[in-house]
């Protein structure tokens, strides 16, 4: 309990609130190196997904692919991103971090928008064409809104992951939250590293409840879960 | 990364073969030993919460806020009260092995067909037997597909550990971020890599010994 | 050889064209070679007179309307948002489309109000067909394409699918062509069919009637199947012959004069409600004792069939419940006459001697 309220203490103290290791900046840099991350899996990811999806045509290698990338470890992903900045001349920190974390997020965004993309219902795409939907028209009327709650859950996936991966930067000296971890852990500081911890669980968690409200927001009530008798989980 | 230093000595690695041989080894126990703590924790609860909505769903939740908490945050919570220790590898490393263990386990028992369960109570089997002789080995292959992603998940998992003093593996990655050192960082990373995949392939087998039935279908 | 070969058909315009056969005789490749969702790699097919090639695919398509056995709803849309999908590729104006669903849904038997923003996978299996019959139709197709539409539902609602589509393709006059596998659906639904082998070739392309009693070759005797006569049946409805009349009696109402106490009373009165619409049958002797006519002592073994009813239909009702009398209705529900297992065996006896002798098939 003493430490319990240790931890209360640390977190509630003004001086830990301000400045370049206070805990707002620590949550922006987190949150930036994340959203940067996450954009670019999205960018690389989620057009490649949908399109190989949509064409019915390579899903088998590309997932094949994506799921070898699923083995890497994430700390040897960061490990391995070092030599490759140091070579670009882009240091420590940020961008080791950053060109980690971005092959982290693109397996599951790949692999849920290909296979949900492709599995649209094969009538349902019939009966759209044969209605005389374009190939346009029946990607973004039909198949994207169709296979939505999949895609996001899988850029859900990729996000929870990234956000949860950013903490081990502060290995490699970067910023963001897992600094609180890993001074914590150098300096036998225990307040410091139990706040840190609990901050990045809060944030995964918020992570992934956000996603669950944009879930809410951007998908039709026709084909979310509680509709569907059969679904499975 | 200092100029000049080449990716791999290869001459380190002939030098620290023993230490490499070590290091193996305490990965793989500390995987195994998850894994298999992980295992049977999840099927005593997949087999509870199997044909039980209002128990599957509060397992499902507590287990999904565990995965989604990050790795290096679990341990680091842990810290304070099981210090830098195997049990705090342990504690971390089974709780994140619970949400796919548990949901494989439940799809695979729901999988079975409800006639085929009937049928073995028909002909006189107890609850217990129908699932010992009939669900488990029908939702093995379900089951087998979520201890190899588990397995695949823990082998990463377990390089963090080497942060809080374990790490198998993990340690060289370590080592070669704090000395600036390649030669370790890309062995404790590419061994890893290899080791899971070893052991996802070594599963597959294992699956193939004990699915007879579903052999004829590939 | 390819899935469909050398095959030239006419669909007179206004009629329904049932395209039937074994499973991959090419019907369902004939069907999409109509909206080019399959090209043909030789030969033409016209519509009005106008090659089809020579229209853009989509254009094409959104003046066809097209239903298929799996319905293919789109599930992320609503009932409403489904049916609207042809006209809004049309740019209708958004009131017009509002209205032709809300017209839609009340011709085939669905409450706008309650049905517009439903989901289909809140509908049943019969609703979800309904409403890819008014998908297909929204947007006024001169033409439509039917692919087993009514496949995949259980045979009484399909009865009662098929018969509904019917009465709308006699308000409509839409040229339908309709593919199916199942010979009674065919003779039932086509004013013409087409008998297909496989590698589409046409083996007979004749009225149904005309089918059933002189079959080209053997394939399509074999095909029609030795109960031809049987299946004369389904070309007539139960309207179209003599219906008998049951003494009747009006619930509330005492027993009129004429019945009571006559030593030729009926065993039997039909009782009705103050619609005409039948409730039952009531024992008039134990009537007559009691002087009352009310509904809890009504006897409701006999079935009700509609007019439009054919009478292949009635005879399996009959025989599915082991009664002898089926009462029938218009289509308001109310009584309009009674058919006896005897009165579809006279029916069947004239059909079979009105019919010129078959060609014997070795």
């Amino acid at each position: 309990m003493a430490f319990l309220a240790a931890v209360a203490a640390w977190l509630t103290d003004p001086l830990h609130w301000q400045g370049s290791d206070g805990i707002p900046t620590r949550v922006m840099e987190h949150l930036e190196l994340s959203a940067a991350a996450t954009a670019i899996a999205v960018l690389l990811a989620l057009p490649l997904g949908i399109y190989l999806g949509h064409s019915r045509r390579f899903g088998f290698s590309a997932v094949n692919a994506a799921n070898v990338g699923r083995a890497l470890p994430s700390l040897a992903l960061i490990a391995l991103a070092l030599p490759v900045s140091f070579a670009l001349g882009l240091g420590l920190g940020f961008w080791p971090t950053l060109i980690a974390l971005v092959p982290l997020g693109i397996p599951p965004i790949l692999t849920n928008s290909l296979t949900s993309v492709r599995e649209v219902d094969r009538d349902v795409v019939d009966a759209a064409r044969g209605m005389g939907l374009s190939g346009w028209q029946l990607l973004f009327q039909i198949e994207i809104p169709i296979a939505a709650p999949i895609v996001i859950a899988g850029v859900r996936n990729a996000a929870v992951a990234i956000v949860a991966t950013a903490t081990l930067g502060a290995v490699v000296a970067g910023g963001g939250l897992g600094r609180y971890i890993v001074d914590g852990l150098a300096r036998q500081e225990h307040e410091r590293l139990f706040a840190g911890a609990l901050l990045v669980a809060l944030l995964a968690i918020v992570t992934e409840l956000a996603f669950g409200v944009l879930e809410r927001l951007a998908v039709s009530p026709g084909v979310r879960r509680e509709l569907q008798p059969g679904a499975p989980d | 990364m200092t100029p000049g230093e080449p990716l791999i000595r290869w001459e380190w690695i002939a030098a620290h073969l023993g230490d490499v041989g070590h290091r193996i080894l305490e990965h793989l126990v500390l995987t195994g030993l998850a894994v298999s703590i992980g295992f049977v924790l999840s099927l005593a609860l997949g087999v509870w919460a199997a044909h039980r909505p209002g128990v599957y769903a509060p397992i499902t939740w507590v287990a999904g806020v565990l995965y989604t908490i990050p790795s290096l945050a679990l341990f680091a919570l842990l810290i304070p009260f099981t210090g830098l220790s195997v049990l705090t590898s342990e504690i971390g490393l089974v709780s994140y092995t619970l949400l796919i263990l548990v949901r494989n386990i439940v799809a695979g028992i729901r999988s079975v067909p409800a006639d085929v369960r009937e049928s073995a109570l028909g002909m006189g089997y107890t609850p217990a037997q129908v699932l010992w002789k009939v669900e488990l080995p029908l939702a093995m292959g379900v089951i087998v597909a979520g201890l190899r992603v588990a397995t695949v998940t823990t082998v990463g998992l377990t390089t963090v550990t080497a942060l809080i003093g374990q790490g198998g593996l993990g340690y060289f990655i370590i080592d070669g971020i704090q000395r600036f050192f390649s030669t370790p960082l890309i062995l404790g990373a590419v061994l890893s890599v290899l080791l899971a995949i070893a052991l996802d392939w070594l599963l597959v087998q294992v699956e193939r010994l004990a699915t007879p039935w579903a052999r004829t279908r590939q | 050889m390819g899935a469909v070969n050398d095959l030239s058909l006419l669909v007179p315009p206004g009629e329904i064209c049932v395209l039937v056969g074994p499973s991959g005789c090419g019907k369902t490749t004939t069907l999409k070679m109509i909206n080019r969702l399959i090209e043909p790699s030789s030969g033409e097919i016209l519509i009005d007179g106008q090659p089809i090639s020579r229209i853009p695919p989509t254009k094409l398509r959104r003046r066809i309307g097209y239903v298929i056995q799996h319905i293919g709803l789109f599930p992320h849309r609503t009932i409403a948002d489904n049916i609207a999908t042809v006209p809004r590729l049309l740019n209708w104006p958004e009131d017009r489309v509002r209205r032709r669903v809300d017209e839609l849904l009340h011709v085939i038997g669905l409450d706008p109000a309650v049905v517009r923003g439903r989901y289909p996978a809140e509908l049943s299996g019969g609703e979800r067909q309904r409403v890819g019959v008014a998908r297909a139709m929204a947007a006024e197709p001169p033409v439509m394409l039917m692919d087993e539409p009514f496949g995949a539902v259980d045979p009484i609602a399909r009865a009662r699918l098929q018969n509904e589509f019917l009465r709308l393709h006699q308000e409509l006059r839409t040229t339908v062509v309709f593919v199916t596998h199942d010979i009674d659906e065919a003779i039932k639904m086509g004013d013409r069919v087409a008998v297909m082998q496989s590698g589409g070739l046409l083996a007979q392309y004749a009225p149904p009637e005309e089918l059933l009693t002189r079959p080209a070759n053997d394939f399509v005797a074999r095909f029609v199947g030795a109960d031809r006569g049987l299946k004369r049946l389904a070309l007539t409805t139960v309207g179209e012959i003599e219906l008998g009349q049951a003494p009747i009696v009006v619930e509330g109402q005492p027993l009129g004069p004429e019945g009571a106490g006559a030593p030729t009373m009926p065993a039997y009165h039909l009782l009705l409600d103050d619609g005409r619409r039948p409730i039952g049958w009531l024992n008039s002797r134990r009537m007559a004792a009691t002087g009352k006519t009310s509904r809890d002592q009504a006897d409701e073994s006999s079935p009700f069939v509609q007019r439009d009813t054919n009478l292949h239909d009635a005879l399996s009702m009959l025989l599915g419940l082991a009664v002898q009398t089926a009462i029938v209705v218009d289509d308001q529900g109310r009584y309009s006459g009674v058919i006896t297992l005897e009165d579809i065996a006279r029916a069947l006896r004239s059909a079979i001697e009105s019919a010129p002798v078959p060609t014997p098939v070795p």
